[in-house]
């Protein structure tokens, strides 16, 4: 075999998840990198172990389970939905009532295992339950259907106080720790600092072990539901519907799996983000969220697996790397540096004139309007350009490589 | 062989007022290659769609083994063993020539999603042995050279043939051909008539085939069911159809008779 990557002897060789060596080698890699992040070992992303780079990657991990539901509805069924944000809304809110301990809302105080998976089945069968409304409407239509949802979802979150605290004051969801049942003192925390194994771990490091091993069964979850009988019957639905139920697929049946499967990894995200967030808003779960979904599947390329991760960590990143990089022309233009004239224009300081303004009462934008901007822009430039996302982007890479020093 | 396998009675299906098809009646005999043809409009694929549950007929029956499919909706009746190909391609354009066929062994097999997901055992012996029969199907249609290409991408002629490859994989008892080989060259035709009469005789399979060809149709068709403007004008063996002074009229105008 050696020498012949591209030569399978056997089926089972060419149809297995990670078909070739050089995949099978950068999965198992960039695992590795991922684990030595809190523990410093690498000098490049050692600098990812501050807690404050911590808490965006276990976002990132977190948005990348929701993402992976919305591709597969999305990206693979062809299944146009904005009602991300209600479903994770459900999920969370779940997972706050069943695990949550808080005085005088509604809460059971259970243990991780009951409300982990309850957080993913009970969105999953309000999907089921939604689906039929949705399954009868298509492209347009079926985004207006769920952005509807959206707010009827918004709305329900305000008024119904015992469950999602007040308006504008949320309420605290159970912290990230394995008990067996109500015992005081928790099997594993996975939310305050501590040893483990003899390391000093941050909380956040902890969290992020939990989350990294999370988003890694949820995509190997996606990745085979995607490659087997089910995931195909999504596909071809989204590319011919009436050719597919001639060839036996259920339409009904087919989109009403794919909006259960996307609710589900949707409210198990909810579900994380509550958790290790804390203390949420029943704002939270609005169109915004929504849209940064679509923004991560779209971005990261539609129906790829590997894209979502891509856009995931992108989507969740990008405003830090704004900021950083705003900051570093502010710095620029104080301190007069070589691009202090690129500073002076670009950055707000002490109200002068600036597209961007770093405090809050300056002209120019702020850098929560310019993320909002740079999402609307990247959608649209990737939608003309490379509507594979990302992924597209890594394929022509790759390709390039492959053939070099040959173009053709 | 008690009945025929599949049992057209005095089928009239209209749109508002166009009478697309008014009292059909044939029946297609197991292991029959039975041809409908007719000039454009004549309502053929029209009959194809009412077999398929896409369109339901406002009289008389249609009857899977003696039992009424009238009604039922379109994945019920593929699950019965009836596949189909069509007039303009319908292949999923963004999967590759594999995952067509593989899609076409939807109705054959069972994984959920739970252990599709999961990968468990049953999902893998179930793609493995998929794939040998898709591969089966593959060596017969001669298209080794294409399985990992999508489909958007392969020349016409092979589209049609992933298309006959992907109806095959649904194992059917019935096979429903619209037009196979319109807009192929002498060679191409030739080719597809070859893998019609293969899927005939090796698989054992049924086939109603719709063709503007005649040469085609002449040859290998053992009964014909002519149609024009959704009414039945002949149906017999090819010898006789040829012959039939209402076919050359509907075919060749009103002179040419007198």
């Amino acid at each position: 075999m050696r020498g012949r990557p591209n030569l399978f002897a056997s089926y089972a060789a060419e149809q297995g998840i990670l078909p070739t060596t050089t995949k099978k080698v950068s999965a198992v890699l960039l695992v590795i990198a991922a684990i030595t992040i809190p523990l410093e070992v690498l000098p490049v992303l050692s600098q990812f172990s501050q807690p404050s780079w911590l808490v965006l990657l276990n976002r990132s991990l977190i948005f990348l389970i929701a993402a992976l539901g919305l591709n597969i509805l999305v990206g693979l069924a062809g299944q146009v939905s904005l009602g991300h944000a209600f479903f994770m809304g459900v999920g969370a809110y779940t997972a706050a009532v069943l695990g949550g301990t808080g005085a005088g809302l509604w809460s059971l105080g259970l243990p991780i295992w009951v409300w982990l998976p309850l957080s993913g089945i009970i969105p999953a069968l309000l999907g089921i339950l939604i689906a039929p409304t949705a399954v009868r409407v298509r492209g347009l239509y079926l985004a207006i259907v769920t952005l509807g949802l959206v707010f009827i979802g918004e709305h329900i979150f305000r008024n119904a106080n015992s469950i999602a605290g007040a308006p504008e004051v949320g309420r605290e969801w159970p912290r990230l720790e394995l008990r067996i049942w109500k015992e005081e003192n928790p099997l594993i925390d996975f939310a305050s600092d501590g040893n483990w194994f003899g390391v000093s771990l941050p909380g956040e490091a902890k969290t992020f072990y939990f989350l990294l091993v999370m988003a890694i069964v949820f995509v190997f979850l996606a990745k085979n539901l995607g490659r087997t009988r089910i995931g195909r019957s999504f596909a071809a639905i989204r590319d011919r519907d009436v050719a597919a139920e001639i060839m036996g697929v259920g339409e009904f049946r087919a989109k009403t799996q794919a909006f259960a499967i996307s609710s589900f990894y949707a409210g198990v995200s909810g579900a994380l983000f509550g958790v290790v967030v804390g203390r949420l808003i029943p704002e939270t779960w609005n169109l915004f969220l929504s849209v940064q979904f679509v923004a991560i599947v779209l971005i990261g390329g539609a129906g790829t697996v590997a894209g979502t991760v891509l856009g995931s960590f992108f989507v969740v990143l990008m405003p830090r790397m704004v900021e950083n990089v705003t900051r570093f022309l502010g710095d620029q233009a104080i301190d007069g540096g070589v691009l202090s004239i690129v500073g002076d224009f670009v950055v707000s300081i002490d109200g002068d004139f600036g597209l961007i303004s770093l405090s809050a009462q300056g002209p120019g934008l702020s850098i929560f309007q310019l993320n909002q901007v740079i999402y609307g822009l990247l959608i649209a430039v990737f939608l003309i350009s490379e509507p594979l996302g990302l992924f597209g982007i890594w394929i022509r890479i790759r390709n390039y490589w492959k053939g070099w020093p040959f173009t053709y | 062989m008690s009945g025929p396998l599949l049992e057209f009675e005095n089928v009239s299906l209209s749109f508002k007022g166009v009478k697309a098809l008014s009292g059909v009646s044939f029946g297609v005999q197991d292991g029959e290659l039975f041809a409908i043809i007719g000039p454009n409009g004549a309502g053929k694929t029209s009959a194809f769609n009412c077999m398929n549950g896409v369109y339901k007929p406002q009289e008389g029956d249609i009857r899977w083994k003696g039992e009424s499919i009238l009604g039922r909706r379109p994945d019920r009746i593929a699950e019965l063993g009836i596949a189909r190909t069509f007039q303009n391609i319908e292949l999923f354009a963004h999967m590759t020539v594999l995952e067509n066929l593989l899609l076409g062994r939807h109705i054959r097999t069972d994984v959920g999603w739970f252990s599709g997901s999961f990968w468990t055992k049953k999902a893998r012996r179930e793609e493995l042995d998929n794939r040998d029969k898709v591969e089966d199907i593959i060596d017969l249609l001669e298209i080794e050279s294409w399985r990992q290409y999508p489909v958007a991408l392969l020349p016409y002629g092979i589209q049609k043939r992933v298309e006959l490859g992907r109806a095959v994989a649904m194992e059917p008892e019935l096979l429903l051909l619209d037009e196979p080989v319109a807009g192929m060259n002498l060679e191409e035709t030739e080719g597809m008539a070859r893998f019609i009469l293969d899927i005939r005789e090796e698989l054992g399979i049924s086939i109603i085939l719709v063709e503007h060809d005649m040469g085609l149709v002449m040859d290998i068709a053992d009964r014909i069911l002519v149609l024009d403007f959704g009414t039945p004008i002949a149906m017999g063996v090819p010898a006789d159809v040829q012959r039939d002074p209402e076919v050359i009229k509907a075919y060749l105008g009103e002179d040419v008779v007198a």
